[in-house]
């Protein structure tokens, strides 16, 4: 933090003291309008901190004595300039704000569309040609993050499994709120190649500071290649498929499965064992019972875990997923 | 005339009566304006606690991010909400409405009491039950939800505790009503002869338009929140999609109340820095109808600009364009306001007080945080500082760095009428000075920070993230705040034994409150106060020395008397 460049302007599009790097088309307009407003802030600032202070210094009572010579005690002149002269730079605020708001809504139509689906505590990523990613931050996953082309309008549509969420990319300056019940929408175009933070900015509960990802800028050639390997499936094994699920459903973030009770009971070693209900009946963990708790959560809750429901997978999980999923946990024992 | 004797030994309101019960269940405004600030200061120190626990959590080095476990981020989260809710619901949303208020607005009127005494009591009342339920919900559960309560998280996602705190959200704002509709009605029947509605002096002005507020939008959250017990404890969907509810409809809910809730905080601040530059300047305030109009057109304002919290929830487009140039509209009589106080003290005689450093202070404070409202209030550049700590640094200079240091400055500008006492000495200018250098340190950092992209309500953040610089800045701040601000609660409490006696009217106001004696009789006034002209006019009073303070310059005849006015 170098204060000297607080009023640095930014210099194609590289880091400064105010902004990350510039990283997105739509990037350097939201700094112009941000340092159009700073230095008028600053001028005004200056403006009343310095008359205050020389009012203070040149009127103090030591000064002046106790009784201050008369002074008008308004000025209706004055009272209008000082009214209408900030009011049309705030006229000039608005508008600007406006046109750049009205283009950061509007996507080009050849925009690549992903849709992103957010969970407690973590992105999935669908792409249109049927693969899958997942977060991406290395301190908190080994998902592949978002993986988008340079120089490509990219829209995503965002939507929600559980509460709000809102995805946060600051090196493109693009925020929008995933709501449950309904889709939005966000767009970019990436002009830089490289790895940049995507950040939960919404509330979302207990690792809301966890639902870090990564955005992958990578080359259109780079891309085409990435996503072609990426929907490869046939390689798996039922046990590999559905640890893969397992990330991309988003249930590692509750589960653990190296024996730490989190937000959800551990899954580990727990095929074929006897868990016990929050009625205080016993169930033997078997097929039927992890298809049941994926399909209807709240049917059989565990004993100390009746506070923080689970979402429901019916519909986002067909026949050959939901056998993954219980050959990966049958491998865990 | 003023008193002639500075004895506290003499009866007055602190001990014409004594017991538990003669202050609780007093219906003198003046005990219940002590009571309320007692409260207050009681909340801030836990809000306080709430807000050391979070920056001791953030500081670079404490908590290894990696490590943290689910426990630790919980008791973040936790700390965030109730620190956020005590701090608005329990200490700004009261600190100068109802507790300054209280004390200060029928004297200043010159009247015994306002309309309703008893109501004014209930609303007492019904503020500790209201705050009893809040510290009720620490020991209940882990309330995690923010002070926002947003929906399906509140209903669905988390545990009861959500319940308590929000009955006591719902009591604490029938006592903000019954507060603002006992003052309305106290300001519109009540006031003295001669005080037309333009001699009344702007504290009653910025306590009138937060009256409004609190009487319009208060019923507002009182049912939004309602509806969120109804589907939290019923399942009955009104919020929750999977119930066939709608989430945005709540945020909209939410803001019309809490939008305008933020100029309730802010407006009695205002009408505490007008009488500040009056008095201290010893000069009439400048543009006194400008300011006076611009409290109400603020409070009329604050009704539609709510929608600038929604930018990115998904309300729709258009909504979002009428919301940006609607807030715009608020920056005016707020800047209009700066302008005015700024051009009081041009040829006045300045009086550096303790009170009067808090109202300096704030012109900085107030500078930084208005100006950089307009940040948010354009499009363009609000998506992206949305939920990062630009906001939060933006409003902690609006609600801690302008309402609270209003409230603090209001406290030793009214200390010696409250108790008698003065508590002006280099002590509290340095409780003041380190208070401001602190509040910097902690929440300058915090604007770039926001910029560069650090989100809010995070209970840690890698360091590969690169924003340790500005916690660490923020850790150190807030101790030296935390250190100021203690001082100043030092100097109130020393004064009880060290503090000068107080005369009538140690500083020079010309409002009616420095007319009867420092502390006031039970009854306000022994004699009539004279008829009211402009409440600025400094030249009425001059000053005698420290012993009897300032006194009027013509002793008033018996001719001019409230009595023989109303007989008349």
């Amino acid at each position: 933090m170098n204060l000297l460049n607080l009023l640095a302007l930014p210099q194609s599009g590289a880091e400064t003291f105010w902004f990350p790097s510039q990283a997105s088309t739509g990037a350097s307009r939201v700094d112009d309008l941000f340092y159009f407003i700073f230095y008028v802030s600053l001028f005004a600032f200056i403006a009343i901190v310095v008359a205050t202070i020389i009012f203070s210094l040149k009127y103090s009572r030591s000064r002046v004595g106790m009784e201050p010579e008369d002074s008008p005690h308004h000025s209706t002149k004055i009272e209008i300039v000082w009214s209408v002269i900030p009011a049309l730079f705030m006229v000039a605020m608005f508008w600007y704000g406006f046109k750049d708001f009205v283009d950061s809504k509007n996507p080009p139509v050849d925009a690549y569309q992903i849709e992103a689906v957010s969970q407690k505590w973590s992105w999935t990523f669908n792409y249109p040609n049927g693969a899958i990613t997942t977060g991406g931050n290395p301190a908190i996953d080994e998902g592949e993050g978002l993986v988008i082309p340079v120089n490509k309008p990219v829209v995503v549509r965002l939507e929600s499994t559980d509460v709000l969420h809102s995805f946060f990319v600051p090196a493109f300056r693009a925020k929008m709120d995933a709501v449950p019940g309904r889709y939005t929408y966000v767009w970019f175009e990436a002009n830089e190649i490289g790895e940049f933070p995507l950040y939960c900015a919404e509330y979302c509960g207990s690792k809301h500071s966890r639902m870090l990802a990564t955005v992958k800028v990578v080359s259109q050639e780079d891309f085409d290649t990435w996503a072609a390997d990426a929907i490869d499936d046939s390689d798996l094994s039922p046990e590999e498929r559905g640890k893969k699920l397992f990330a991309v459903k988003g249930c590692i973030a509750c589960h653990s499965t190296a024996g730490v009770a989190g937000i959800g009971p551990a899954l580990d070693g727990l095929y074929g064992k006897q868990e016990t209900l929050v009625d205080g009946t016993k169930v033997a963990v078997d097929d039927n019972y992890i298809r049941e708790s994926l399909l209807d959560p709240q049917a059989k809750v565990v004993e100390g875990y009746a506070n923080v429901p689970m979402t429901s997978f019916a519909g986002q999980l067909d026949d050959d997923e939901i056998s993954a999923i219980i050959a990966y946990l049958k491998s865990l024992n | 005339m003023a008193p002639s004797t500075n004895s506290l030994d003499r009866t007055h309101y602190l001990n014409a009566t004594k017991g538990f019960r003669s202050w609780f269940m007093t219906i003198d405004h003046k005990r219940l304006g002590l009571m309320y600030l007692w409260s207050v200061v009681g909340c801030f120190i836990l809000g306080g606690f709430f807000a050391m626990k979070i920056r001791w959590t953030l500081t670079p080095g404490v908590t290894d991010f990696m490590a943290q476990s689910v426990e630790q981020m919980n008791a973040y989260n936790n700390a965030f909400t109730v620190h956020g809710a005590v701090m608005i619901f329990l200490v700004i949303i009261p600190s100068i409405p109802a507790a300054l208020g209280n004390f200060v607005l029928p004297i200043m009127l010159g009247v015994k009491d306002v309309a309703f005494p008893k109501l004014n009591r209930l609303s007492y009342h019904l503020w500790l039950i209201g705050a009893l339920l809040f510290v009720a919900t620490l020991f209940i559960g882990n309330l995690d939800t923010g002070w926002t309560f947003y929906p399906p998280y509140s209903t669905g996602h988390t545990d009861p505790s959500v319940i308590t705190a929000v009955l006591g959200a719902f009591v604490l704002g029938f006592s903000s009503i019954f507060t603002g509709l006992n003052f309305i009605v106290t300001i519109h029947k009540m006031r003295p002869p001669g005080m037309t509605w333009f001699k009344m002096p702007l504290f009653l002005w910025a306590i009138y338009a937060t009256a409004i507020i609190q009487v319009l939008a208060t019923p507002v959250i009182g049912i939004s929140l309602l509806l969120l017990l109804v589907e939290k404890t019923m399942n009955i969907g009104i919020f929750t999609p999977a119930l066939g509810g709608d989430p945005v409809f709540f945020q909209h809910l939410f803001w019309f109340y809490s939008h305008p809730a933020v100029y309730v905080m802010i407006l009695p601040g205002m009408g505490v820095m007008s009488e500040l530059f009056a008095t201290f300047a010893r000069k009439p305030i400048f543009g006194y109808k400008s300011i006076a109009m611009s409290s109400i057109a603020i409070a009329i304002l604050s009704f539609i600009v709510w929608g600038h919290h929604m930018f990115v929830s998904g309300q729709s487009e258009t909504m979002s364009v009428i919301f940006s140039a609607l807030t715009f509209s608020v920056a005016v009589p707020s800047a209009i306001k700066v302008f005015n106080w700024i051009a009081t003290l041009y040829k006045g005689s300045i009086a550096f007080t303790t009170p009067m450093l808090y109202g300096l202070s704030i012109i900085w404070l107030f500078g930084i945080g208005g100006l950089t409202g307009m940040f948010h209030a354009t499009l363009g550049t609000s998506v992206h500082l949305h939920d990062t700590y630009f906001v939060v640094a933006h409003f902690h200079f609006v609600m801690v760095g302008s309402a609270l240091f209003g409230f603090i400055g209001g406290i030793f500008y009214w200390w010696p009428k409250m108790y008698g006492r003065m508590a002006e000495g280099a002590l509290s200018k340095w409780g003041c000075l380190l208070s401001f250098v602190g509040f910097n340190m902690t929440f300058l950092p915090l604007f770039p920070a926001g910029s560069q992209g650090m989100p809010r309500r995070y209970a840690g953040y890698t360091e590969a993230a690169g924003f340790d610089s500005y916690n660490m800045s923020a850790t150190i701040g807030s101790m030296v705040l935390a250190l100021g601000l203690c001082i100043a609660l030092y100097s109130l409490l020393r004064s009880f034994k060290h503090g000068e006696k107080a005369p009538a009217n140690p500083w020079g106001g010309v409002t009616l409150e420095w007319q009867c004696e420092s502390p006031p009789p039970e009854h306000n006034f022994d004699i009539d106060p004279p008829t009211v002209d402009n409440p600025y006019d400094m030249t009425l009073v001059e000053w005698r020395g420290q012993e009897e303070g300032f006194l009027p310059k013509n002793p008033r005849s018996d001719d001019k008397c409230i009595a023989d006015i109303q007989q008349a």
